[in-house]
C-alpha cells in the first residue's frame, strides 16, 4: 500500500524518533511510505484558539499537499482528530468542504491503522519493561481508539502492561492551554504521573508524543525515574 | 470587567490547582460518587441507549418549547396555579418580592435551587429584612458560612465535617462531635421550626411536565417536600428549558439524574405538583406561585448550534469528571454554573467577551461530553465559544500571533529555520530557566522542557532519500 506518514509538527521537531519508528514499522510491513514536506502543521493551535481563518488557511495546505494521498496515516491521536473529525467542520460550507471530507476519510491514527486496518498486531519487538499506557483524550474519545494501542503492546515481548487509576483522564497538556492556564495544567499533569507512578511501571507508552512532552516535563522537574516513550518506539525495539 | 472577572479566574484557579488539601477533600469526595454511579450505571440494560433517548425527548421539548410550556401552563393555570413569566433576573426577582409584601412575608425557607442563585434572589431579599434560610443540608451549611455554592449538586463539597463542625459553633453555638449524623441533628431541629414559622416556602422545579401540567421536584432530604407543603405560599422557580413532554418521560429522567447526578439509582423523595391545595384536598399551600424564567435562554435557544445546552439537567456529572474542576475548584469560576457546562452556558447568560476566559480553560479532553446523560456537545461548544468570541473581537496579540503562525507554516524553511535558532539557543536556557526572563517561563515554571534533537524528522527523512 501507498501510505502518507503525516508527521505532526512536535514530532518532527522535538521527538522525531517517534516519526522514523512509524517509517520503519510500515516500511517493514512491505509498504511504501511518503512524507510531504511542503505541510508543516495541522492548524490545530489556531483552531482551538478560536482562529478559524487564520486555522483554514494552514489546514488548506494539508488538504491540497495530502489530495492525491491513497491513504493517510498520521502519528498523533490528536492531529488525527483535528484532520478526521474538525476539518469537516472547519471547512463547512466553504469550497474546500468536499475535500476536506474526503481526507478526513482517508485518515488514520497510527495504532488504529496497524490493528484494524491493517489487521496487524503482532511486530515483533521486544521490550523487557514494565509499562503504563496513557489514553490521549483525543485518540480515545473523538476517535474512540482504546484497544488498538493495547493489542499491539500485548503482542511485544517481555513487556508487562499494567494499567493505572488515572489511565483515560487528561495530562493536563490541550495545546495552548497548557501555557494560559500552567497551573491548572500542572495539576491536572500531576494527578496523572501520581497514578502512573502507583503502577511502579518503568515507562510510561502512549500514541501522543504532546501529552507525553507534559508528563516527561514535569517528571524530569520533579526529578522522577519514570520515563515516557511513543508507542511506535516500543513496536521497533528489539 | 472582562478583565476583572478572567484575572480572578486566572488566579483563584491558580491558587487552588496548587492547593493539595483541596485537591484531596474534592478527591475523596468524589471516588464515593463514583463508585455509586458505576454501579447504579450498569443497572441500565443500556446506559448508551438510554442517554440517547434522553437526548431525543430533550430535543424535541427544546426546539417545541413554545408548544410545551403553554401546554404546562395552561393545565397549572386552571388548578389555581398563578404562572408569571420572567424575561430577566430582575422580574423574577420583584415578583418573589412584590409578593412578599402584598401578603406580609416575614419568614421564608427555601429547598435548592440553583436558578435562585441564578437571579441573584437571598441577597435582594435578605436586603429588604426578610428572614431567608435554606433547607437543603448542603444549602445551608454554605449560608452560613456566607459563601455561593461550590457546586450545581453538592454545594458543600469543598467542606470536611470538622470544618463543617467549626461553622455550626461559630454560627449556630451549637457543641456537638464532627459526626454527620450529630451535624445533621442541629440543622433539622433549627429547620423543623422553620417549616412551621415560614409564610412562604421557595423551591426550584427538576422538570416540568407539559402533559399534565405538573412540576417535578427530586431530593434526598425531605426537605423540599416540606418546603413546598408547610408554607402558605409556594412559590416555584423554573428555567423554561426544565419542560418534559410527557408524564411517562419522568420514568426516564428521575432515574437518569439520579444516577448521573448523585450516584443514586433514584433519590429519596421524589414530588410532583400540580397547583395549590384543591378544595376537596385538606392541605398543601393555598397559594402556588410558577415564575417561569427566560433570563436570556431564549438567545441560546436562537443559536442553533449550541441550542443543545438547553438539554442540561444540572446532574453535575461533568463537573465531577471535569480535570479543570478538580483542579481548580466551584468557587474559582465565579459563576452560578460550575464546570463544563457553565463554561458553556454562562457566555450566552451574561456575556461573551466577559466569559470566554471560561471557554479557554479547558484541555477539550472530552470527559464531560462523555458522560453527558442528555449527550449535550459540551467540550465542542467550548470550541465555538472561543470561535465566536475572535470573530466578535480577536485579541490583536493572538491574531498577530495566529497570522504568524500560518505563515510559517506556510513555508516549512521557514518554520525549520526558527526552530534551528531555537536549537541554537536551547543550551543557553539553563540560565534563565523558569525565570521572570524565560519566554517559555508558562512552561518552565512547572515542567522541563525536552532536548530539541540534532536533527528534525524531515532531515533525517531527507537524508534518506
Amino acid at each position: 500500500m501507498r501510505i502518507h506518514l503525516y508527521i505532526p509538527c512536535f514530532v518532527d521537531q522535538l521527538f522525531p524518533k517517534a516519526g522514523m519508528a512509524m517509517v520503519e514499522i510500515l516500511e517493514k510491513l512491505g509498504h511504501t511510505v511518503e512524507f510531504e514536506e511542503s505541510i508543516a502543521c495541522c492548524g490545530q493551535p489556531a483552531f482551538n484558539s478560536g482562529y478559524w481563518e487564520e486555522a483554514r488557511k494552514v489546514a488548506a495546505r494539508t488538504i491540497e499537499g495530502l489530495e492525491s494521498a491513497e491513504t493517510v496515516v498520521i502519528g498523533s491521536g490528536s492531529c488525527g482528530a483535528m484532520i478526521h473529525k474538525f476539518y469537516p467542520e472547519l471547512f463547512k460550507e466553504t469550497p474546500l468542504s468536499e475535500k476536506a471530507n474526503a481526507l478526513a476519510a482517508k485518515t488514520f491514527e497510527f495504532s488504529d491503522f496497524l490493528v484494524r486496518k491493517l489487521g496487524v498486531t503482532d511486530l515483533g519487538a521486544k521490550f523487557p519493561h514494565k509499562v503504563t499506557f496513557h489514553d490521549g483524550c483525543h485518540g480515545l474519545r473523538e476517535l474512540g481508539i482504546k484497544n488498538q494501542p493495547r493489542q499491539l503492546l500485548s503482542h511485544v515481548q517481555g513487556l508487562s502492561l499494567v494499567e493505572m487509576k488515572e489511565a483515560e483522564s487528561c495530562c493536563g497538556f490541550g495545546g495552548t492551554f497548557s501555557a494560559k492556564f500552567p497551573l491548572i495544567s500542572s495539576a491536572m499533569g500531576d494527578v496523572k504521573c501520581t497514578s502512573a507512578l502507583e503502577t511502579e511501571a518503568e515507562y510510561i507508552v502512549s500514541s501522543d508524543s504532546s501529552c507525553l512532552m507534559q508528563i516527561q516535563g514535569l517528571l524530569s522537574r520533579q526529578k522522577k525515574p519514570l520515563k515516557t516513550i511513543h508507542l511506535a518506539e516500543v513496536l521497533v525495539s528489539r | 470587567m472582562s478583565a476583572t472577572y478572567a484575572q480572578d479566574f486566572k488566579e483563584n484557579s491558580g491558587r487552588m490547582s496548587q492547593d493539595l488539601t483541596h485537591r484531596a477533600v474534592i478527591k475523596k469526595a468524589l471516588n464515593a460518587y463514583e463508585l455509586k454511579r458505576d454501579e447504579n450505571r450498569s443497572k441500565y440494560l443500556d446506559w448508551q441507549e438510554a442517554r440517547q433517548a434522553a437526548a431525543e425527548i430533550k430535543w424535541e421539548a427544546i426546539n417545541h418549547l413554545d408548544r410545551y410550556l403553554l401546554e404546562m401552563t395552561e393545565k397549572l393555570e386552571a388548578r389555581g396555579t398563578k404562572v408569571f413569566w420572567a424575561a430577566n433576573a430582575e422580574e423574577a426577582r420583584n415578583y418573589v418580592i412584590q409578593l412578599s409584601q402584598e401578603k406580609k412575608v416575614k419568614s421564608i425557607i427555601k429547598s435548592k435551587t440553583m436558578t435562585s442563585e441564578e437571579i441573584h434572589l437571598n441577597s435582594a431579599l435578605e436586603k429588604l429584612g426578610y428572614d431567608v434560610i435554606e433547607s437543603d443540608l448542603g444549602e445551608y451549611i454554605v449560608q452560613l458560612n456566607d459563601e455561593p455554592p461550590y457546586h450545581l449538586v453538592f454545594p458543600a463539597m469543598h467542606l470536611t465535617r470538622t470544618q463543617i463542625q467549626a461553622i455550626f459553633k461559630n454560627k449556630l453555638g451549637s457543641n456537638t462531635s464532627d459526626q454527620p449524623e450529630e451535624l445533621t441533628m442541629v440543622a433539622r431541629d433549627i429547620m423543623r421550626q422553620k417549616y412551621l414559622t415560614a409564610d412562604m416556602g421557595i423551591s426550584g422545579a427538576n422538570f416540568g411536565v407539559a402533559e399534565t401540567g405538573m412540576i417535578s421536584i427530586t431530593e434526598n432530604e425531605g426537605n423540599a417536600r416540606l418546603t413546598t407543603s408547610f408554607p402558605k405560599i409556594h412559590v416555584a422557580l423554573m428555567g423554561i428549558e426544565k419542560v418534559l413532554p410527557k408524564l411517562g418521560d419522568l420514568a426516564l429522567f428521575l432515574p437518569l439524574l439520579a444516577t448521573a447526578g448523585g450516584g443514586q439509582q433514584i433519590t429519596c423523595y421524589n414530588t410532583m405538583i400540580g397547583g395549590p391545595r384543591q378544595k376537596e384536598e385538606v392541605d398543601g399551600p393555598e397559594e402556588f406561585h410558577l415564575v417561569l424564567i427566560d433570563n436570556r435562554r431564549t438567545e441560546l435557544l436562537s443559536d442553533t448550534e449550541q441550542r443543545d445546552a438547553l438539554h442540561c439537567i444540572r446532574c453535575a456529572a461533568c463537573l465531577n469528571v471535569c480535570p479543570i474542576f478538580k483542579s481548580s475548584g466551584g468557587h474559582s469560576y465565579g459563576t452560578t454554573y460550575q464546570g463544563p457546562i457553565g463554561s458553556v452556558i454562562t457566555p450566552h447568560l451574561r456575556g461573551l467577551q466577559d466569559w470566554k476566559h471560561l471557554s479557554s480553560a479547558s484541555s477539550l479532553c472530552a470527559s464531560c461530553t462523555d458522560v453527558c446523560p442528555v449527550k449535550i456537545d459540551i467540550h465542542h461548544h467550548l470550541l465555538h465559544n472561543r470561535r465566536n468570541a475572535v470573530s466578535q473581537s480577536p485579541v490583536w496579540w493572538e491574531k498577530i500571533l495566529f497570522i504568524g503562525f500560518s505563515a510559517v507554516t506556510a513555508f516549512p524553511s521557514l518554520f525549520q529555520a526558527s526552530l534551528k535558532v531555537a536549537r541554537f539557543f536551547q543550551p543557553l536556557h539553563g540560565f534563565i530557566k523558569g525565570s521572570i526572563l524565560d519566554p517559555a517561563r508558562a512552561w518552565t515554571q512547572t515542567r522541563d522542557l525536552p532536548e530539541i534533537p540534532a536533527k528534525s524528522f524531515r532531515q533525517q527523512w531527507k537524508q534518506r532519500s
